[in-house]
């Protein structure tokens, strides 16, 4: 007979059972042979989803509504079908960075924050509390019950001692142990339990089967089949209700909010994120269980509806508890093994979730609330510690005990006042906070870390406020004037009609205001501020996970410098020694065999550490840590905009072509100005040989003129004829000279003339000219007077080519000075080791813009067309060559009106002694005139 | 993992498939006294359909080459 013995027994053997398969799980995932490697039992670790909630809690709420306890189960099915969207994500993305919990991963979205991560980890622990509690509340009842087996007897809670003497205490430190002992034997980088795994997948197994077997028993043993059931209680008027939809059992905005609600709460329980994304070994194995999990859910709920008819048809007076018809009904049918194997199975529903949950809960309080906290604090001097993972263990563990006397304590408070549902809906609605921050993380970039640490805290505040603290004063715990009249007395904050809103049910109210506050201030916040370089880079990671090459991630982010010693240092005080050391072997190993010492502290070792690390602690305290064993170089927001910016590519590609057509334009303008100045030349060589032409037609058209003349007129008389022919010869002579001219600049300006270079004193060559030029000075009645110093040195020159320079100039003054009263100076001196010759005279001076000119190529100052020219126009450009061949320079001082200087310079003769003058006459200034 | 776009796709118009049949107004076209081989309309429907729904899941991702 089913005794407390024979119970106990049965537990406790189920619990070894499990701990067999848990052990023979890590056994084989240790020599690489993992058995949950496929996605069966993958699917089946996902049914962990289904607790007592479902066992037992199922059955009571469709005692009551209906067809009401299916949106629980038909909004995972809905988001199964969004998987192979959001859940893959999540899991690259998770194994891209080492994320192990819910925490972690929203603190790593947002730019590896301390603050959020610890916020997230509260609300999940203070949010699932109630769940737990729901767990504690079912093992305790449903032994409660089996306990008086053949009676049925509901427990009396009333009166029952806190703590010590409290059957459910000593249930919540067992639960504690098994879950230390499942989850905490070891420390593992990835957080993966390959054996707890496997167990869950079994109690999975045990849970359906004993609920179909239940099931089945109901249906078919007490009853003949669905339709005799369906046939009975469409009989009972009060239970006709429960089969329709609509009206007291609950309605379509209750069915859809609870639908929503369980999408996310499938996503984002800490025991889901756990089994679902941490546990993952493939992410193939998600295909299958996108049908496979829903099928699950599916099977277990068929036979809920038929057994909450049958208990209740069967307990017509209401004396038993609908939530416990899964146990009551095989026991008031005197069938002690089906009972027997209903209390296990609901124990391992039970038991499955708080492992699960514990240890999800456990590894963030760990990781992202008390390691930070620790880590800060550093007076503990952690950071010196050789071997940190005997710490992190402890805490851990302590973490699971405080957790399950924080659940016990809430089922103490408040379990008495609500239905399994109803509790776990409450933690539904907590985690259900969750999703924002976290679908927002992955598919905006936009999100900030600010939007989400205020979208999380103003919804879990109004979780708080509409649906804790109420489930508090329903259990007396807080004054009922709470709900009834509100904060203060204040109508408008009745936290179940908040701001007057009625009409809705707690959860649907409570989803309502949280999901308004929590989005709203997720997407404001976000949308109002720009995100930090960390952040950005995050979000880049998290939401184009799938647009990455794996390898690269998350490294590309990182500049810095580290050594591989202090990096393993680092990771052998929390992983331990040997486990460092392989991961770093394995590394070097992947990276074309490189032995330990060879390997280079490159960026990708320095992610991977992190990443190992952030298994262990999390990932901010790992962000921490490395960064105290690593020189890191800030990244600048220019710079992770340029590395990420897809359009940094287009531009910098644009900015080249700018550049390129910058250079092909100015390349343009140096052909263009170069043709111009070509077609200049070719205009300035037109213009000259125009210019020689006219120059040498005009003596010969008077030449040839005055010669037809002397030819048609033979009787000429003979003075006439000698006016003529002194003319034809003059104009010959001009001629000549002016051919001269032209070769001589030919050859000059070709380089090819000859130079005879002497020794020259310059006295000499001006004395020479002066008696070349008197006639025409005297001719043209210009006094001419000449101030040559007493000693002068000798210069390198070609004496012909200076007395041709000196006629020029001595010519054109003569012939531009003033009438009557023309006078032109000559002056020889020194200066600066050369020697200057000016000549000065008195005529009508060269305007500023002509003195260049002058010196071209036959240009004449004045207008060439109405007046005669008074020269080739080829002298002064003849004679600027011939100084600058001698390495002097020729040029003009003139003012309008008061006369012209010209002078030249020449260098003097290196070593040249003075030659003193032996003509008294040079001495001074000589006068020559008419 | 060989994703096919297409798959995906499939998936999404099916989720949107499943709100629409697990939501008002569909769901009351089923609530009412009558019944469908002895089953309760409404209970019958709701199965029928997420049967239906997952069988259509299964159908999408397992299919495969196309």
């Amino acid at each position: 007979m089913l005794t407390g013995s024979t119970i106990v027994l049965a537990s406790f053997a189920y619990v070894g059972l499990l701990f067999a398969i848990a052990y023979y799980g890590d056994k084989r995932a240790d020599a690489g042979r993992s058995i949950i490697a496929n996605p069966y039992i993958y699917a089946l670790s996902l049914a962990v989803y289904c607790t007592s909630w479902t066992f037992y809690g199922s059955v009571g709420r469709a005692a009551t509504s209906g067809i009401g306890f299916l949106p629980i189960y038909l909004g995972p099915t809905l988001m199964a079908a969004l998987w192979w969207y959001v859940m893959l994500k999540i899991i690259r993305i998770s194994k891209a960075n080492r994320i192990t919990s819910i925490a972690d991963f929203i603190a790593s979205r947002y730019g590896k924050s301390h603050m959020l991560g610890g916020l997230v980890t509260i609300i999940a622990v203070i949010g699932v509390v109630p769940y737990i509690a729901l767990q504690l509340k079912a093992i305790s009842t449903s032994f409660s019950i089996i306990l008086k087996y053949p009676e049925v007897v509901m427990p009396d809670k009333a009166g029952a001692p806190l703590f010590l003497g409290d059957n459910t205490f000593y249930i919540a430190m067992l639960l504690a142990a098994f879950t230390i002992l499942f989850g905490t034997r070891h420390l593992d980088a990835t957080e993966r339990h390959e054996g707890l795994v496997a167990a869950i997948a079994f109690e999975s197994v045990v849970k359906l089967l004993a609920f179909m077997a239940v099931g089945l028993f109901v249906t078919f043993g007490m009853y003949g089949g669905f339709t005799d059931i369906f046939d009975r209680a469409t009989e009972i008027p009060h239970l006709t209700a429960l089969l329709m939809l609509g009206g007291e059992s609950g309605n379509y905005t209750t069915w859809a909010s609870l639908t929503f609600l369980s999408m996310l709460a499938i996503m984002f329980l800490p025991r889901q994120f756990q089994v679902a994304v941490v546990e993952n070994v493939d992410e193939r194995h998600l295909n299958k269980a996108i049908w496979l999990f829903p099928l699950y859910l599916l099977a277990i709920n068929v036979f809920v509806l038929p057994i909450a008819l049958g208990g209740l048809m069967h307990f017509p007076n209401g004396g038993v508890d609908a939530d416990t018809f899964v146990l009551t009904l095989p026991m008031a049918q005197q069938q002690p093994l089906l009972a027997l194997l209903a209390f296990i199975g609901g124990l391992s529903a039970a038991t499955g979730m708080v492992i699960v949950e514990t240890i999800a809960l456990s590894t963030m309080a760990c990781n992202d609330l008390v390691m930070p906290v620790l880590l800060r604090m550093k007076w503990l001097r952690l950071n010196e510690q050789p071997d940190l993972s005997r710490l992190l263990l402890g805490i851990r563990r302590g973490a699971i005990v405080v957790i399950l006397v924080l659940g016990y304590i809430y089922f103490y408070l408040a379990g008495e006042a609500y239905a399994l549902v109803s509790i776990g809906l409450i933690s539904f609605s907590a985690v259900a906070q969750f999703g924002p921050a976290i679908i927002g993380g992955i598919f905006w970039k936009g999100g900030t870390r600010t939007g989400a640490a205020w979208g999380l805290s103003a919804g879990f505040l109004v979780w708080l406020y509409t649906l804790l603290l109420p489930s508090f004063a329903k259990s007396g715990w807080l004054p009922i004037t709470f709900l009834s009249q509100g904060m203060f007395g204040i109508d408008l904050l009745k936290p179940q009609q908040l701001f007057g809103l009625h009409g809705l049910d707690d959860i649907t109210h409570c989803l309502f205001w949280s999901m308004l506050a929590n989005i709203g201030c997720y997407a404001g916040i976000s949308l109002l501020q720009r995100s930090s370089a960390a952040e950005h880079s995050q979000a880049t990671l998290f939401v184009d996970v799938l647009k990455q090459s794996s390898a690269a991630a998350g490294s590309r982010f990182w500049r810095g410098s580290a050594s591989v010693d202090d990096l393993l240092a680092l990771l052998s005080r929390f992983l331990g020694p040997e486990r460092a050391r392989d991961a770093f072997t394995v590394y070097a190993g992947s990276r074309g065999g490189k032995t330990l010492q060879a390997l280079a502290a490159d960026a990708d070792l320095v992610h991977y550490a992190e990443s190992l690390l952030a298994g262990t602690i999390g990932s901010a305290s790992a962000r921490a840590m490395i960064a105290s064993v690593v020189r890191e170089e800030p990244l600048g927001i220019d710079e992770v905009m340029t590395i990420i910016d897809e359009a940094s590519q287009v531009l910098a590609y644009s900015r080249q072509l700018e550049q390129k057509s910058h250079e092909l334009e100015s390349a343009t303008n140096e052909l263009r100005s170069a043709n111009q100045r070509l077609q200049e030349l070719d205009r300035l060589k037109d213009d000259f040989i125009s210019t020689v032409t006219h120059e040498l037609r005009t003596p010969l058209t008077s030449i040839r003129a005055f010669s037809e003349i002397l030819n048609d007129n033979p009787q000429l008389d003979p003075a006439q004829r000698s006016k003529f022919l002194g003319i034809v010869i003059k104009e010959s002579e001009r001629l000549t000279r002016l051919i001269n001219q032209v070769l001589d600049l030919a050859k000059i300006e070709s380089g090819s003339a000859e130079w005879h270079s002497g020794d020259i004193d310059m006295r000499e060559v001006l004395e020479d000219s002066v008696t070349a030029v008197s006639q025409i000075f005297r001719d043209q009645n210009v006094m001419l007077n000449i101030n040559v110093p007493e000693a002068l040195p000798l210069i390198a020159a070609d004496r012909d080519r200076l007395m041709q320079v000196m006629l020029n100039l001595l010519s054109n003054a003569a012939k531009f000075c003033e009438r009557p009263d023309g006078r032109v100076n000559v002056t020889l001196a020194q200066e600066d080791g050369t020697l200057r010759v000016d000549v000065a005279d008195n005529g009508i001076g060269i305007s500023p813009a002509d003195q260049e000119i002058i010196f071209d190529k036959f240009r004449q100052v004045g207008d060439t067309l109405t007046q005669k020219p008074k020269g080739s126009g080829l002298g002064l450009a003849i004679s600027r060559e011939i100084i600058s061949h001698f390495g002097g320079r020729l040029w003009v001082t003139s003012a309008v009106g008061t006369g012209s200087t010209f002078s030249f310079t020449l260098p003097i003769k290196a070593g040249s002694k003075f030659q003193v003058s032996n003509q008294s006459a040079k001495s001074k200034p000589g006068r020559i005139s008419t | 993992m060989i994703r096919s776009s297409v798959t995906g796709q499939r998936l999404a118009a099916l989720f949107l498939l499943g709100c629409l049949l697990f939501n008002y107004p569909l769901l009351s076209l089923f609530t009412g006294r009558s019944e469908i081989f002895g089953i309760p309309l409404l209970y019958a429907y709701v199965f029928a359909a997420w049967a239906l729904f997952i069988g259509l899941m299964a159908l999408a991702v397992e299919k495969r080459g196309d």
